[in-house]
């Protein structure tokens, strides 16, 4: 087996154990805010091979989870049998795309089908992300910040102001999303044990994409062009291109992580737009350690579960605007560092650990 | 046989006229310096054929394509590969990996072959990595394969750098400079290198100050002085044009 996956397999048996501690000391609860903390994660490890490996900034990347979050509860709430008898509901309703459901009250409700909402979320995010990345990636440095923060600001403003999105209330009552006869993501208890491994099961496979992609031909080129973006140009590598396609990617991550947690949640609001939010992603990402994924992941686990569950209590944005502070006036380029554990073993060893050797 | 082909080119920044309707060939297997006084233009007519600027008028032909509507990716994928003169090795890499980023062009493994590490990316990559191997030990450098590029001494930077170009299997080499910052013993070694490597087929093109390794190696030389092309012709003759002489050593009247 490849050297790459040892951590993969490391990484799950660390779920099988927090899961197995939490059964056998009776507090399973904490399994809610660890499965929220999971699709938090698939969100971070994405936008740590955007910023670590590509080295583009993003200060808007929870405009992505929140188009995906928003569309996909949407699309489950929204009542279309008013609209029954228009030919494109109907033809919807046929082809079945379209799912009946009774409401809180008993009522009936004609909804998009979950799935048909995520991929449509998917579809929309791609589109977003090309239109806003094409021009906007041509910036460097602060500038591509700015430019990420105010597309963060306009989706925050548009999911705030738009009436028939809740407004300040958000979407509720968003059904569970559907896996398998019995098993679907949403927040009941009896099936918060199943949902936990879906969740973390999901951002496994998240990263083993990436991390395919990170040791693969592309990944490459792209921590070249972060390197010294003119001789990976003259290299023959289209640096414009690759760039987009990886801010495309990591906003798909992040839009899949708001759908999923939006039918977990069985909610959005939009606070989950934030630009405080984007700000607590990129902290994340940093103290990780940039070019990171595990770092990444392994600080999302911790910071993102310690927020969930209250730990940081109402200082919880202050605590990421500082720890970003920090990162960037002491360790601009991580704390988890991608070379922390040759150094490590340098300093044990005393001698130069040759790492990736052919 | 000409390779490459710079017809009539003008480049002006501002008041700055820095290349003005200069022409020459480029022959295929031959070795061909541009020298002049600082601010000859050299590096900006580099800069055109690399496609890092385009020209104001005139055109520059490559293998029968005109370069200068394509972007620097497109006109190293065709055949043209480029060294830069402040050395712009990839920082956080090895020397493996560096060269092999130079095996891009050459492969086609994409965002989603990548991610699923589709079976048909392992062959791509070990040939890749076969490849580079196969060019450090051509250029001796195969002993620091592993080591982070840019913490190499600055002679073998130079030396990986060319090795980054020479992955790219290029049909016209541009050196910018290849002697810049190295010793005597060095420059004689990268004099070596540049020949043989136009012995292996490759077609070379540099800008250089070292006059001693220029006409050593060079089969034609051609002046520019005020981004005007004074002279063209082979090193010994070159050596000799009054025009030339004037040129570098001043008008003594």
């Amino acid at each position: 087996m490849r050297a790459r996956y040892l951590p993969v397999v490391a990484f799950a048996g660390l779920v099988v154990a927090i899961q197995l501690a939490t059964h056998f000391t009776d507090s399973a609860y904490h399994l809610t805010q660890l499965t929220m903390t999971a699709y938090y994660s698939l969100l971070i490890v994405g936008l740590c091979m955007l910023i670590g490996y590509a080295g583009q900034i993003s200060l808007g990347h929870a405009g992505f989870f929140a188009i995906g979050g928003y569309l996909s509860a949407f699309l489950t709430t929204h009542n279309l049998a008013p609209h029954q008898a228009g030919a494109l509901i109907s033809l919807l309703s046929k082809s079945g795309l379209l799912v009946t459901r009774s409401d809180l009250y008993g009522g009936s409700l004609l909804t998009v089908h979950p799935w048909c909402a995520c991929v449509a979320a998917a579809i929309v995010t791609v589109a977003i992300a090309y239109l806003v990345g094409g021009p906007v990636l041509k910036l460097r440095g602060h500038y591509l910040a700015m430019a990420t923060l105010g597309f963060g600001v306009i989706v925050y403003r548009i999911v705030l102001g738009t009436e028939f999105l809740g407004a300040a209330d958000g979407i509720s009552d968003v059904p569970g999303f559907p896996l398998l006869p019995g098993l679907e993501i949403a927040g009941k208890s009896s099936l918060r044990v199943p949902n936990y491994y879906v969740a973390w099961g999901l951002v496994t496979l998240g990263m083993v994409l990436l991390l395919n992609l990170i040791h693969s031909r592309v990944g490459r080129a792209l921590v070249s062009i972060h390197g010294a973006e003119d001789a990976a140009g003259a290299m023959g590598i289209p640096t414009a291109r690759y760039k987009l396609n990886t801010f495309v990617l990591s906003a798909v991550f992040a839009s899949l992580a708001g759908v999923l947690l939006t039918h977990y949640n069985g909610g959005i609001g939009p606070s989950e737009a934030s630009v405080m939010k984007s700000v607590r992603y990129v902290a994340i990402v940093a103290i990780g350690g940039m070019a990171n994924l595990w770092g990444a992941l392994s600080m999302s686990l911790v910071l993102n579960y310690l927020s969930l569950r209250g730990y940081l209590g109402s200082f919880d944005d202050a605590v990421f605007g500082t720890i970003l502070i920090l990162i960037m006036l002491f360790a601009p380029d991580g704390l988890l560092r991608r070379h922390l554990f040759s150094d490590v073993k340098r300093l044990v060893t005393g001698s130069a650990a040759d790492e990736e050797a052919p | 046989m000409t390779l490459l082909s710079v017809r009539d080119v003008s480049k002006r920044f501002g008041g700055l006229q820095a290349v003005s309707d200069l022409s020459f060939d480029v022959a295929r297997g031959s070795i061909k310096a541009l020298i002049g006084p600082n601010g000859a233009g050299k590096t900006t007519l580099f800069n055109l054929i690399s496609g890092v600027l385009e020209p104001d008028r005139g055109e520059i032909v490559f293998c029968g394509t005109a370069l200068q509507a394509l972007s620097t990716h497109q006109i190293a994928s065709r055949g043209l590969v480029r060294t830069f003169q402040h050395i712009r090795l990839f920082p956080k890499m090895t020397v493996l990996e560096n060269i092999m980023v130079g095996r891009h062009v050459h492969s086609g493994a994409g965002f989603l072959a990548g991610m699923l590490n589709l079976p048909f990316t392992w062959k791509e990559e070990r040939r890749i990595r076969e490849k580079s191997f196969e060019i450090m030990e051509l250029l001796g450098i195969a002993d620091f394969a592993g080591t982070e590029a840019t913490s190499l001494a600055y002679g073998q930077q130079r030396v990986v750098e060319i090795g980054r170009a020479l992955a790219c299997e290029p049909k016209l080499l541009l050196l910018d400079e290849p002697a810049a910052g190295l010793n005597m013993r060095e420059t004689s070694e990268m004099g070596g290198l540049i020949s043989k490597i136009r012995d292996m087929g490759v077609t070379v093109l540099l800008v250089e100050h070292d006059m001693e390794l220029v006409m050593k190696i060079s089969d034609e030389v051609v002046v520019l002085s005020y981004g005007q092309k004074i002279a063209e012709d082979r090193p010994l003759s070159i050596q000799k044009n009054p025009e030339v002489i004037r040129v570098y050593l001043g008008d003594d009247q």
